[in-house]
């Protein structure tokens, strides 16, 4: 029924200089999906990200890729996730990725609705850019949904100012020029793209795409105020690892922040 | 007085169609891109290399052909755009050469492609040869195995072909994949788009550099009878179409659009959200894109490009569809009425023609189909199907 707000958490998180913590779970893509979730705020997550499997993922590599395969293929859709979510109390907030013709089809003021309601108080929409959030931006906000807006490293300074100012909850920092997947190099881009966005906004600032290990957890917490860990996880559950393995890897992230 | 396929402006938006769904590291080159192609599409020089190129090396202008022997027996006027006799066999030379000269022009020397059939793989990898420029091709894996041949002549022509294993292997997993490489490589590489889908400038675009086709064909037109009463094209993701609609919008001519019976995102799509641009898309209820499903790789694409889902809002362009069946036969009968062996994709307009000639198309009309490709790359599928319908 419910979990705490996203933007309100990490607000307060980012005043105590606590680092966070948000890792990515593929919804519906096993049985105990849910369990995962309550399993990583145990470890030490902050949020949790919760994909909404799409079709065509194009910023995702090949593990997300599998991952919404395999849900779409138990039959995972919007309504049913969140009709998931909307059963359980969360330790802490919710945010969901997904890409934008999922929300659209159902339809912006029903998915609104619906995300309400499972307590759902961040979006990151991959395709939605700041060029066509019109339609979208005014109905997530009265749904208190922060809107999560991306900046890359090709993003320029301007650009980057305007995306911050429309973001809500944090801004989410692309490490490097590429999809979802776990590497063994952050690249040398990540500390600029941090830098760009400090510059532009006071909202917190994580970094995801890519961050795959501790080590690399422990170099962005360094620079940024969180980190966002997807494909790392998700492979290990794809592997089987289950709630088990999970809270033990995301409790070794947390240790390494 | 504007015209109605004009300039969609800095957003490309199409009436309720376009605009620019991409994750933001693409938008940045997007925005480039689109600000590239404005400053090269009113430098004449750009211009005439571009025209000079197809003129001196991809043959145009192509003929426009009267097809007397198929018109006594339809009792109509019917003529045909040959774009099959454009150098690689068919329009998708047009976009090409545009495209990679604006890669040059970009500074960039590198050219990724999606490809379904191989046809734009071809044409990229012949464009990138010809203007020197490396050149990659994803292709889904499935199409590898059914056009074994095309994969050959791209490496013949210097391309690299990546075989796509993610999603259903084919034309939509292409693009899902090139789109995923250019955002790594998007400082150095271009991606050259095949039809006029994709995020805004692309639609847009492509359908600039494949005008070239109504304008000819509005002119030999002119100079043979006038304005026809009817244009046809086929659609996959429509560049075909648009080029030959661009010559004619503005004038009487009725336009249709002739998609797979398996992939027809007109009647049987819905709207939403895809590979960049929101348009018309074969979707499932929950917003699942679905497969598309055809006798023609270069039609299985599950959407339209965007301005042709605007066109069809608008009623200024109708879009029927033909199923696999009476495009066999179309293939078929053109052939052995007029000596000109279509590729399967344009044998889906004169199928529509075939049927509708006497029906909707009344006696004695005009009609000018655009033959957008020749039939070669299709004969060993044709063969093996012709056979096994007669064992
Ligand atoms: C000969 C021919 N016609 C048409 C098409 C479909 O593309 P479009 O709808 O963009 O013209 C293809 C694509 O491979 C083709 O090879």
């Amino acid at each position: 029924m419910s979990a705490p707000d996203l933007a309100t958490t990490l607000a307060a998180a980012k005043a105590s200089g606590r680092k966070i913590l948000i890792p990515y779970v593929m919804a519906g893509m096993t049985d105990d999906w849910i369990e995962v979730i309550h399993a990583a705020f145990a470890a030490g997550a902050d949020a949790v990200e919760v994909g909404l499997p799409f079709s065509d993922p194009i910023i995702d590599g090949e593990v997300i890729q599998r991952a919404a395969i395999a849900s779409l293929d138990r039959g995972t859709t919007a309504p049913s996730v969140l009709a998931q979510l909307a059963a359980e109390v969360f330790a802490g907030p919710i945010v969901v990725m997904t890409y934008f013709n999922v929300i659209s089809h159902l339809g912006i003021e029903r998915f609104c609705g619906l995300a309400k309601e499972a307590g759902v108080t961040g979006a990151i929409i991959a395709d939605l850019s700041l060029e066509e959030i019109g339609p979208w931006a005014n109905v997530g906000d009265a749904a208190g949904i922060a809107t999560v807006m991306l900046v890359a490293p090709s993003t320029p300074v301007s650009r980057t100012k305007l995306i911050a100012e429309r973001s809500r909850g944090f801004v989410y920092a692309v490490a490097r020029m590429g999809v979802t997947g776990v590497r063994s190099e952050l690249g040398g881009d990540m500390e600029s793209v941090v830098g760009k966005i400090k510059e532009a906004s006071t909202l917190p600032v994580c970094v995801g795409i890519g961050v795959s290990s501790p080590e690399q957890a422990t170099s962005v917490a360094a620079v940024a105020d969180g980190v966002i860990v997807g494909s790392a996880l998700v492979q290990r559950l794809l592997d089987g690892q289950g709630p088990q393995g999970a809270a033990e890897f995301i409790a070794s992230l947390r240790q390494a922040i | 007085m504007t015209s109605q396929m004009g300039d969609p402006g800095q957003l490309g938006h199409f009436g309720s169609f376009g605009g620019q769904f991409v994750p933001e590291p693409l938008m940045p080159a997007c925005i480039e891109l689109e600000a590239a192609f404005r400053d090269a599409w009113s430098d004449p020089a750009f211009v005439d290399e571009y025209r000079s190129i197809l003129r001196d090396y991809g043959g145009r202008p192509t003929p426009l052909t009267y097809c007397k022997r198929l018109s006594e027996e339809l009792g109509i006027e019917l003529w045909l755009k040959r774009e099959d006799l454009a150098h690689t066999g068919s329009h998708k030379i047009n976009n090409v050469i545009g495209q990679a000269l604006l890669t040059k022009r970009m500074g960039k020397k590198r050219m990724i492609a999606e490809t379904g059939a191989g046809q734009h793989g071809v044409a990229s990898a012949t464009a990138a040869a010809l203007l020197g420029l490396e050149c990659v091709v994803y292709m889904g894996e499935v199409d590898t195995v059914r056009q074994v041949l095309n994969v050959f002549r791209m490496e013949l022509l210097g391309a690299r072909v990546v075989p796509v294993t993610s999603g259903s292997r084919t034309l939509k997993d292409a693009v899902n994949e090139a789109m995923r490489t250019w955002v790594a490589e998007v400082d150095t590489t271009h991606y050259c788009l095949g039809s006029v889908m994709g995020p805004h400038p692309f639609p847009w675009m492509v359908r600039e550099f494949q005008r070239i086709v109504g304008d000819e064909a509005f002119g030999q037109c002119n100079q043979a009878f006038g304005v026809p009463d009817y244009v046809v094209a086929c659609v996959g993701g429509g560049s075909n179409a648009a080029g030959m609609f661009a010559g004619f919008v503005d004038s009487t001519a009725k336009l249709v659009g002739v998609e797979a019976a398996g992939g027809a995102a007109i009647s049987a799509g819905s709207p939403g959200v895809l590979h960049g641009m929101r348009s018309q898309l074969i979707q499932d209820d929950m917003g699942q894109i679905q497969e598309a499903h055809s006798i023609s790789a270069g039609l299985d694409y599950p959407g339209i490009g965007p301005e042709h889902a605007h066109l069809a809002e608008i009623g200024r362009a109708e879009y029927v569809s033909a199923h696999d069946q009476e495009v066999l036969d179309a293939l078929q009968r053109l052939a052995s009425r007029e000596g000109i062996i279509p590729a399967l994709e344009s044998a889906h307009a004169l199928a529509w023609v075939l049927r509708a000639a006497g029906k909707e198309i009344p006696a004695g009309s005009r009609v000018v189909i655009n033959l957008s490709g020749r039939g070669d790359k299709d004969v060993a599928q044709v063969l093996s199907i012709l056979k096994g319908e007669s064992a």
